[in-house]
């Protein structure tokens, strides 16, 4: 079966090293959360799977294949990038920056085929952004940017999709749509899906196996129950927050505690 | 996504869209080629000695073979087309395209609609080869002006480059900003011996706003080359280029190998630009307006941006040329002058039927 390894990773920037000796693997059909503080090598983490940075030591493997010894297009062929605020170029339609995502299937001279155009039909569809499909990117909101990014990684075709924070810039009703996409495509297309969150309780009710970060480390990882909990998120996030079952399903929803004194009278009364 | 989901499914509708863009973009390119020839013409037609239009037919059909035209003209008028005319508009036509070409390919690289072929120092460089050769002896100056220039314009660019190169990466606003700083540097001994060079002082001028007054045969022969090589590497790096409008992180993603790219597409759009100003100067603002009014009539895909600035900037230079030749004849306006005087209210016309972004 297809499957990303991480085998003992370190990357970093030059000679800072951001994460120390990562391994994990993913498998198809599984949604896999990456959670930790601000500067707990998140992002990194998903330049490194790209190679936009190469790992200082350990490999990373795509089906047993060392993703060093891999060309650009044929990495693109199998890992799709959803970017955190993407740039886009205005005066481009939506549908030609989706049918960008075809890049890596065509050679240097083919120019798109009703396959690929087809493809692309499919994606907007799967992401509902058929509908404003001759717009130009200038005119369209942030939400349905997210979308079109979601639509072009797939139609890339590929076997693995990395959200890099995907629901930071949306409000609450975007968050939800963005994220129930996402779960839909890796069930129905066995694909496996990577992102990284800030939110803790989206990552609980979306991720089927979470890791938890902290200063470049693996913290602890397994399913949401067992890396969400009032104890480790203190020790990681240092904050006070107070974890308890969801209760419709059961997972792990956190409230926020402050530190400060907000017993506010009139609030409390209503 | 499983092929046997698409199977059963016609072209969408959207994706049926699709073609029809491309068709009047199609469209555009033969009413561009056919506009070209119609100039073409025009130019050969008009000067202090006029031709009509029937002459210059039977004149061209006669250099054809197994045609056979009585021959009714002066010789003189021969000698007109073929030596002084048509070398003269063929170099203002590749120039134009060079030029227009390297300003579209620029901006894409740069993903700035400010940058034109001169941002990162080929006119600085060029600039300061010609006044190196026109302080020659006379007798040197053709042959090494030409030279100069030429290898200023590409030292320049290898200078900035070099500089603004880190590890295995170029980063562009590095590379923009070194090659502000080192244009600067060289304009400024530049002007210098442009001060201390005394009565040579007009032909610099002249040159540094751009002519082709003094255009022969072995100019164009020579510039040929580069230019067509030049010019057909950036169309085959359209679709990268393309890509590239996103950010360097997602092209990559995408699959297109951006190191690379950036340094064939840099390289070609720097040889086109030293070719086409090494014999007639610093032309400016064709590399900047054509683009930008190819972009604003038919969208912003370099698939056709690029071929259609190729077409309209052989055109609009060879238009401008027969203006500055013709308009105070016998004196010579230089192009430069007409390219903007010209070209300016036009696009400022464009900008404001326009209204939405134009970049």
């Amino acid at each position: 079966m297809f499957n990303l390894r991480l085998d003992e990773v370190s990357l970093g920037y030059g000679k800072r090293t951001v994460l120390h000796n990562i391994s994990l693997e993913a498998r198809p059909g599984e949604m896999l959360g990456i959670i930790g503080p601000n500067g707990s090598g998140k992002s990194t983490l998903i330049r490194g799977i790209t190679r936009l940075i190469s790992p200082s030591s350990g490999q990373i493997f795509l089906d047993g294949q060392n993703i060093a010894s891999m060309s650009h297009s044929d990495l693109a062929r199998l890992v799709a990038v959803v970017p955190q605020n993407p740039v886009l170029p205005g005066l481009f339609t939506a549908f030609e920056v989706v049918l960008m995502g075809r890049t890596p299937h065509l050679g240097f001279l083919k120019y798109e085929g009703k396959r690929d155009l087809a493809i692309v039909q499919r994606a907007m569809e799967a992401t509902q952004t058929a509908a404003f499909a001759e717009r130009r990117i200038g005119e369209l909101s942030g939400g349905e940017r997210q979308r079109l990014t979601i639509a072009r990684a797939l139609a890339q075709e590929p076997k693995i999709i990395l959200l890099d924070e995907p629901t930071a810039h949306l409000d609450i009703n975007y968050q939800i749509e963005t994220l129930d996409i996402a779960r839909q495509l890796c069930l129905e297309q066995k694909l496996i899906v990577v992102a990284t969150l800030h939110d803790l309780n989206l990552a609980a009710q979306y991720c089927d196996r979470l890791v938890m970060l902290c200063d470049g480390k693996i913290h602890c990882h397994g399913v949401p129950a067992a890396v969400i909990n009032t104890q480790t998120v203190k020790e990681v996030y240092g904050a006070e927050v107070y974890v308890y079952p969801h209760p419709i399903n059961g997972l792990p929803a956190t409230l926020i505690a402050s530190r400060k004194d907000t017993s506010k009278p009139n609030a409390r009364a209503m | 996504m499983a092929l046997e989901l698409l199977r059963d499914t016609a072209i969408p509708k959207t994706a049926a869209v699709y073609p029809l863009q491309w068709r009047s973009r199609v469209y555009a390119i033969v009413g561009l080629v056919s506009l070209l020839g119609v100039v073409i013409a025009a130019t050969l037609a008009i000067g202090s000695t006029h031709i009509p239009l029937a002459t210059l037919g039977n004149i061209l059909l006669a250099k054809l073979p197994f045609i056979g035209v009585e021959s009714t003209w002066a010789s003189s008028m021969e000698t007109i087309i073929f030596d002084i005319r048509l070398p003269r508009l063929l170099l203002a036509g590749l120039v134009g395209a060079s030029l227009a070409v390297a300003g579209a390919t620029y901006q894409g690289l740069f993903r700035n609609p400010l940058a034109d072929p001169y941002l990162i120092g080929v006119a600085q460089g060029a600039a300061l080869g010609a006044v190196t050769g026109f302080l020659l002896p006379a007798s040197w100056q053709a042959a090494s002006i030409p030279l100069l220039a030429f290898a200023g314009a590409l030292l320049a660019v290898a200078v900035v480059y070099s500089i603004a190169r880190v590890g295995k990466t170029l980063p562009m606003t590095t590379l923009i900003l070194a090659g502000v700083a080192l244009g600067a540097f060289l304009a400024a001994i530049t002007s210098y011996l442009m001060i201390a060079s005394g009565d040579k002082l007009h032909g610099i001028i002249s040159w540094l706003l751009g002519t082709f007054s003094l255009t022969s045969w072995w100019q164009v022969t020579m510039v040929i080359p580069y230019i067509s090589l030049g010019i057909v590497v950036i169309w085959l790096h359209a679709r990268p280029l393309n890509v590239m409008q996103l950010d360097e992180e997602q092209a990559q993603q995408l699959g297109i190998n951006v190191e690379r790219v950036k340094l064939i597409l840099l390289g070609a759009a720097t040889l086109i630009t030293a070719a086409a100003v090494c014999f007639c100067g610093i032309i400016g603002f064709v590399g900047i307006i054509i683009p930008h009014a190819v972009r604003l009539i038919w969208g912003p895909d370099h698939r056709f941006l690029l071929p259609l600035s190729t077409l309209a900037g052989a055109s609009f230079l060879i238009l401008a040329d027969t203006v500055a030749r013709t308009m105070l004849a016998p004196t010579e306006i230089p192009v430069g002058v007409i390219t903007a005087f010209l070209g300016a209210p036009f696009f400022l016309y464009l900008l404001r039927q326009k209204k939405r972004a134009i970049f």
